[in-house]
């Protein structure tokens, strides 16, 4: 089973269609990996059904990071 | 004042029998059919099991896939047959001249596979897991919005949407503002997904299919007397437009002129053709007169020719009027017969083969016509393609809702 770190990567590299070597904890959607408004709300989506979680639209805008998506799942999942 | 010339200087398309201009137009030119059985869905309970499906293709040669996945089949096709057609064109485009650049491209239906996928999730899993992509995904003008953003096209974009005579329709729009002198040059044409279960269920819902499920690659036979309704395909067309002159100084390798575009309404039916073919000959006049050649100038005209009953003898009436004994003399063929009806593509398909059959001196041939029906006693360019020099040639379309357009081409 991978750990939590690398179903977050895994899934950033398939929606915002970047390198696994881009995806580092502190990088940033927006800035960093590309993603404009309607990706992120995608890719919260696609989290929230590898995780089989549902996450509130207020805490899906914090979710900004890399980072920030794993603690989220961490805490949450 | 004397009008602004337009020429077309680049093309590209996707269709039944290749994914792009040069193999399609090779299988048209052989008389060969695109037409194959449906297997991307279940299609046991549907009255008919076959289409023309566009053949594998590398998406990714055109566009990552991370933006595919946001736009919706018929706005890949879409995006395909214009990138094509600006690569064709050798069209180079900067931080001076998009603003002089635009583009029209359109749909008859839009993004039914993304509609039906996103509806699915709606009742099986509520709202929160519709795609934030829907919306832009499917709507229709969503192929010049998106080519807007690749090229940094910033002139005029739109996408008018007439069913059936799209293709015809933003040809037409967009040689006009090239004409009006709002643009220089314009990407225009249509693109098409209808083969879901929606859209061929839908369509065989209104009796326009033919069920030929035991022979598909016979279904479309436009005026033959077995004819029993449309065959459905998918696909997209696009062409460059271009101000003559502009084209003239760049050395652009130019296909032909657009001389004239009519268009009228049958103001009749829904879904069925005027009887008379009023509407159809006003469209095909209109054309003529906004060109200002005589009649008897035209020697090739790509029919609407969908192999429905009613429509393709409507046409040859409409023909009969607006030529007279000229009539007699015209190559009239139905491409349709090899590639299906690609909908809001098939006026953009069909001017780009009607382009070519100028170019290469051969009227394209309508296959499976091996009874020609009553009264379809023209040259129909029955099975054989037809080698004949060709000045100036005529593109049909018709629509739902009666909306007609007509395309005149000159070779320059």
């Amino acid at each position: 089973m991978s750990s939590i770190e690398e179903r977050v990567q895994k899934i950033i590299v398939e929606q915002l269609g970047v390198k696994p070597e881009d995806v580092k904890p502190a990088s940033s959607f927006v800035e960093d990996l590309g993603a404009d408004s309607l990706d992120t709300v995608e890719l919260v989506m696609a989290l929230e059904e590898e995780f089989e979680t549902e996450i509130p639209d207020e805490e899906a805008e914090k979710i900004s990071t890399v980072q920030a998506a794993v603690d989220y799942i961490k805490a949450h999942g | 004042m004397t009008r602004r010339r337009v020429v077309i200087t680049g093309m590209g398309m996707l269709s039944p029998l290749g994914a792009d201009v040069a193999s399609t137009w090779d299988g048209i030119k052989a008389g060969r059919s695109g037409i194959r059985m449906i297997e991307h869905f279940d299609t046991s309970n549907f009255a008919t099991k076959f289409a023309g499906l566009v053949p594998d293709f590398d998406l990714e040669a055109f566009m990552p896939a991370k933006e595919a996945r946001k736009m919706d089949l018929f706005v890949q096709y879409g995006m395909v047959a214009a990138i094509q057609a600006i690569q064709d064109a050798g069209l180079e485009m900067d931080k001076e001249n998009g603003e002089r650049i635009g583009a029209a491209i359109g749909s008859g239906i839009g993004g039914l596979t993304n509609i039906e996928e996103n509806h699915r999730k709606l009742l099986e899993s509520g709202p929160r897991k519709l795609s934030p992509f829907f919306v832009p995904s499917t709507i229709i003008n969503m192929i010049a919005g998106n080519l807007a953003i690749l090229y940094g096209l910033k002139g005029p974009n739109f996408a008018t949407v007439t069913a059936c005579t799209t293709g015809t329709h933003n040809i037409g729009f967009a040689a006009q503002q090239i004409q009006l002198g709002t643009a220089d040059v314009m990407i225009a044409g249509g693109a098409e997904k209808g083969s879901t279960p929606l859209g061929m269920g839908g369509f065989a819902a209104a009796r326009a299919l033919s069920t030929r499920n035991d022979d598909p690659q016979a279904a479309s036979r436009p005026w033959d007397r077995d004819r029993d309704g449309f065959v459905l395909g998918d696909g997209a067309g696009a062409v460059v437009l271009e101000e003559y002159e502009r084209a003239k100084a760049r050395g652009a390798t130019i296909y032909g002129e657009l001389i004239g575009y009519g268009m009228s309404d049958d103001a009749y039916h829904m879904t069925a053709p005027s009887e008379d073919g009023d509407g159809a000959a006003r469209s095909m006049g209109n054309a003529i007169r906004d060109a200002g050649i005589d009649p008897a100038e035209v020697s090739y005209l790509n029919a609407h020719g969908t192999s429905t009953k009613m429509g393709d003898l409507v046409e040859i009436k409409a023909i009969k009027q607006v030529f007279g004994d000229h009539a007699g003399k015209l190559a009239v063929s139905s491409t349709k017969s090899m590639i299906g009806h690609l909908l809001g593509a098939a006026g953009a398909v069909e001017a780009i083969f009607t382009l070519l059959a100028m170019r290469d001196s051969v009227a394209p041939p309508t296959i499976n016509l091996d009874n020609p029906d009553e009264g379809c006693d023209l040259n129909l360019v029955a099975n054989q393609a037809q080698s004949m020099e060709i000045q100036v040639a005529l593109s049909n379309s018709f629509g739902f809702g009666g909306t007609n357009g007509s395309l005149l081409f000159r070779k320059v």
